[in-house]
Parts: structure tokens; C-alpha cells; sequence
């Protein structure tokens, strides 16, 4: 079973190689969101520190909702989606094999570039250490439940735009945890309750979000 | 039903080993949403599709390792090479291979030379024989084929109809629709027409 899972993962890291543009996009769209405000907002350190933390979260909020279309849509598009429907193997494994890839494609380089992006707005050391874990533990919770919303516009008109009005408001509890933490370390409240709770986030959406995004895929597919 | 459309009503039928079913009918007639719905892809408004006497639904992973369906899709990947699609299928089919077996299999389809080559550069036909690969390394008893002969030459269609009658014969099941029929040497044919007009 965990055979399937890693040849799943290692089909889609090997497809997001051989497209390499794609990788890029939602990564150059993080980067350039992140780096507009304090163009626009001008170089006061101060309203940048306490800006921080909420433009990063909301940017990688948006970046990884980018990425999510592209998800299940060639999958179906080719028709090997139908297959993973139809093959010996628990579904929901399947999409979780898929959203770890897509994971590791979109949502890793966020967490890697999130805190070089952080030196733009003079946050100190220790800042950036805690917006660095708190993006490794939030962005996993964002392509989990993106997939849900993926899975459910998946082969609909427009789907790019429902997949956003769908997605974002469950995006919610992880931008208010995720930027919390970061701001609560500021101002010396210390940051871990944040944390925990992004964790558990992250963790009830581990369980519940393949066999929400596998019901939806049934459902799509018909 | 698809929408609000009633394809097909009052169907029923049972295949045992070593039978092939022709599914025949115009365009439009509901073949593929039939073979669709056999496969568990599609619900059925109302009745039943059981495989060894058990609802397909209760079945689910049981009834998918006993099944190969091969649609109009063809299943395969553009981006990576034939031998990598096998390989991912097969694993996907619960049948994992080897590469070699891989290349051997490919190798016998006739598609000789053009085994590490991405898929999306070969061509309609070739892609064809890359998802009728499967059909050589799978042990699945149920093959559920929607137009397989699609885009094949002839020297591909005479391959594919002896793999066929070797499975019937061989004790195994197939579905297909085509307007091809496979000389059958052994084995029962069984035939399905859909739609009102004749």
C-alpha cells in the first residue's frame, strides 16, 4: 500500500520536473505579492514589522490557491484520474499521494523563500525562525484543503474562480493561527499556542481531507 | 439516465467465464455510460451490477483488482515515457512489474524503439498500443474495453483481437463495444443492442 503512495508521489514530482514553468508560477507570484508592499506602503520599519506577518500568510494563502487548479485538472483531463478511481487501491491514499507531491512542488519553496522575504520587512531573527514553522505546519493544511475544493470544481466552467470562493473562507482559521503566531512572538505573547493549534489544524485536515477530496472526486467524475 | 435522458431500461444480463460481450448500438445509444456504470464509475438510477453475486458497491477495491477498464481516455501520462506509464499503471492495477517486463510488454505491442520516448510526441495510434499494454501484464479477469480498436492499424487490431480471444479463452471476461468483431476460437459471444432503433 505504501508501494502505490510512493509511486504516486514519485509520478507527480517527476511530471512537475518535466514542466518546470509551472513550478515556478505560483513561487515568482509569492515572491512578487510579498515584495509590492513595502513598495507601496514605503520603507517605515515599523508599520513593515507590524504588517509582516499578515502580508506573507496572505500572499502564501493566495499562491497556493494558484497552484490548486492544476491539481486534479490533467489528471482528468487524460483520463488517468479515472483510473485512480478504479484501481485496487483506498482513493483517498491515492489523493493523498498527489496532494504530497503537490505539496512538496508549491507549498515547500513557500516555506523556504517565506522567511528570506520576512528580511524585507526587518523582522528580527527569532521572528522569521517562527514564521518559518509556522508556514511548514500551516502550508500542508492549505493543500490538503484545497484539494476538497479542487476535487468538487473539478471539469466545471470557471472552476478557477469557484475553486477560490470555495476554498478561501476554510483558508480562514489557518491565516488567523499562522499570522498569529508570528505577531504574538513580537509582541512577546510568545507564539507556541498558535502553533499548536496550527498543528492540530493541520493534523484534523490530514485525516479528513483525502476522504473528503476522494467523495468529491466520485462525485466528478460521474 | 444521463441527465435527464433515460438511455437504457430494463437491462439484464450475466457474463461467466470465458465469455465476450459485444455491447453494439448507434451513437449516442449509451454504450459507454453503460460500461461506465459497469465498472462502478457512474451510478445506475436504479438496479444492480453485481460481480460473484455481491453488489460492486459493497465490493469496491475487491471488484477494481478484478477489473481493467480502458476508455476513450487513453490513461496515459504525455510527460513521461511508455515505459514510466506502465510501470505507474501496473502499480496502480496492483500488479507491479519490473522494468524489463515493462519493456518487454511494450516491446510486443509493437511499439519496438519508442519505449523512452515521452508519449505525448508519439502518435494517436502508438499512444493507443501504450494504454493496450496494460492488457498484456494485467491478470485481471474482467476487461471492460470501450472502442479499443480506435486509431489502430491493422497489423495492431490482429495483436489485440488474439490477446482478447487468448483471455476468453484463458477462462476470462470481456466487455467491448467496437464495430470490430474478434474471431473468437474458444469461448461463448455474447451480444447487447442498445437503443430503439435498429
Amino acid at each position: 500500500m505504501f508501494k502505490v503512495f510512493a509511486w504516486i508521489v514519485k509520478r507527480d514530482l517527476m511530471l512537475a520536473m518535466r514542466h518546470r514553468a509551472d513550478l515556478f508560477t505560483a513561487l515568482f507570484f509569492f515572491v512578487i505579492v510579498v515584495s509590492l508592499f513595502p513598495l507601496g506602503i514605503g520603507p517605515e520599519p515599523n508599520t513593515l514589522r507590524e504588517i509582516a506577518p499578515g502580508v506573507v500568510w496572505v500572499a502564501a494563502l493566495l499562491a497556493s490557491m494558484l497552484a490548486l487548479e492544476r491539481l486534479f485538472a490533467v489528471d482528468h483531463a487524460d483520463g488517468t484520474l479515472e483510473q485512480m478511481l478504479l484501481a485496487p487501491q483506498p482513493v483517498s491514499l491515492l489523493v493523498l499521494g498527489k496532494i504530497t507531491a503537490h505539496w512538496l512542488v508549491t507549498g515547500l519553496p513557500l516555506v523556504v523563500i517565506g522567511p528570506l522575504l520576512g528580511l524585507q520587512y526587518d523582522l528580527a531573527g527569532d521572528a522569521l525562525g517562527v514564521l518559518l514553522i509556522s508556514l511548514l505546519l500551516g502550508t500542508p493544511a492549505l493543500s490538503l484543503i484545497g484539494a476538497i475544493g479542487a476535487a468538487l470544481t473539478l471539469g466545471l466552467r470557471g472552476g478557477g474562480v469557484l475553486v477560490s470562493l470555495l476554498v478561501l473562507p476554510l483558508y480562514i482559521p489557518v491565516l488567523i493561527f499562522g499570522a498569529g503566531a508570528v505577531e504574538a512572538h513580537i509582541s512577546g505573547l510568545g507564539g507556541e499556542s498558535h502553533l499548536y493549534l496550527l498543528g492540530a489544524i493541520g493534523i484534523a485536515a490530514l485525516f479528513l481531507a483525502p476522504l473528503a477530496t476522494a467523495a468529491a472526486l466520485r462525485v466528478s467524475a460521474e | 439516465m444521463r441527465g435527464d435522458r433515460r438511455l437504457f431500461a430494463d437491462l439484464d444480463l450475466a457474463l461467466d467465464a470465458g465469455e465476450l460481450l459485444y455491447v453494439h448500438g448507434h451513437n449516442g445509444s449509451g454504450k459507454t455510460t453503460l460500461l461506465r456504470a459497469l465498472c462502478g464509475l457512474i451510478r445506475p438510477e436504479d438496479g444492480e451490477i453485481r460481480w460473484n453475486g455481491e453488489d460492486i458497491r459493497s465490493l469496491r477495491e475487491d471488484f477494481a483488482r478484478d477489473l481493467l477498464y480502458l476508455g476513450h481516455k487513453n490513461g496515459i501520462k504525455g510527460d513521461l515515457t511508455a515505459v514510466e506509464n506502465l510501470q505507474v499503471s501496473s502499480v496502480l492495477d496492483g500488479f507491479p512489474i519490473t522494468e524489463q517486463q515493462a519493456w518487454a510488454a511494450l516491446g510486443r505491442i509493437g511499439l519496438d524503439g519508442h519505449e523512452d520516448l515521452e508519449t505525448k510526441v508519439l502518435s494517436q495510434g502508438q499512444q493507443r498500443r501504450v494504454a493496450l499494454a496494460r492488457l498484456l501484464v494485467n491478470r485481471a479477469p474482467l476487461w471492460i474495453l470501450d472502442e479499443p480498436f480506435v486509431a489502430l492499424d491493422k497489423g495492431a487490431v490482429e495483436l489485440l483481437q488474439q490477446v482478447i480471444r487468448e483471455h476468453v479463452a484463458g477462462g476470462g471476461m470481456v466487455v467491448l463495444t467496437t464495430h470490430q468483431e474478434v474471431p473468437l476460437t474458444d469461448g461463448i459471444v455474447k451480444r447487447l443492442k442498445l437503443g430503439w432503433r435498429d
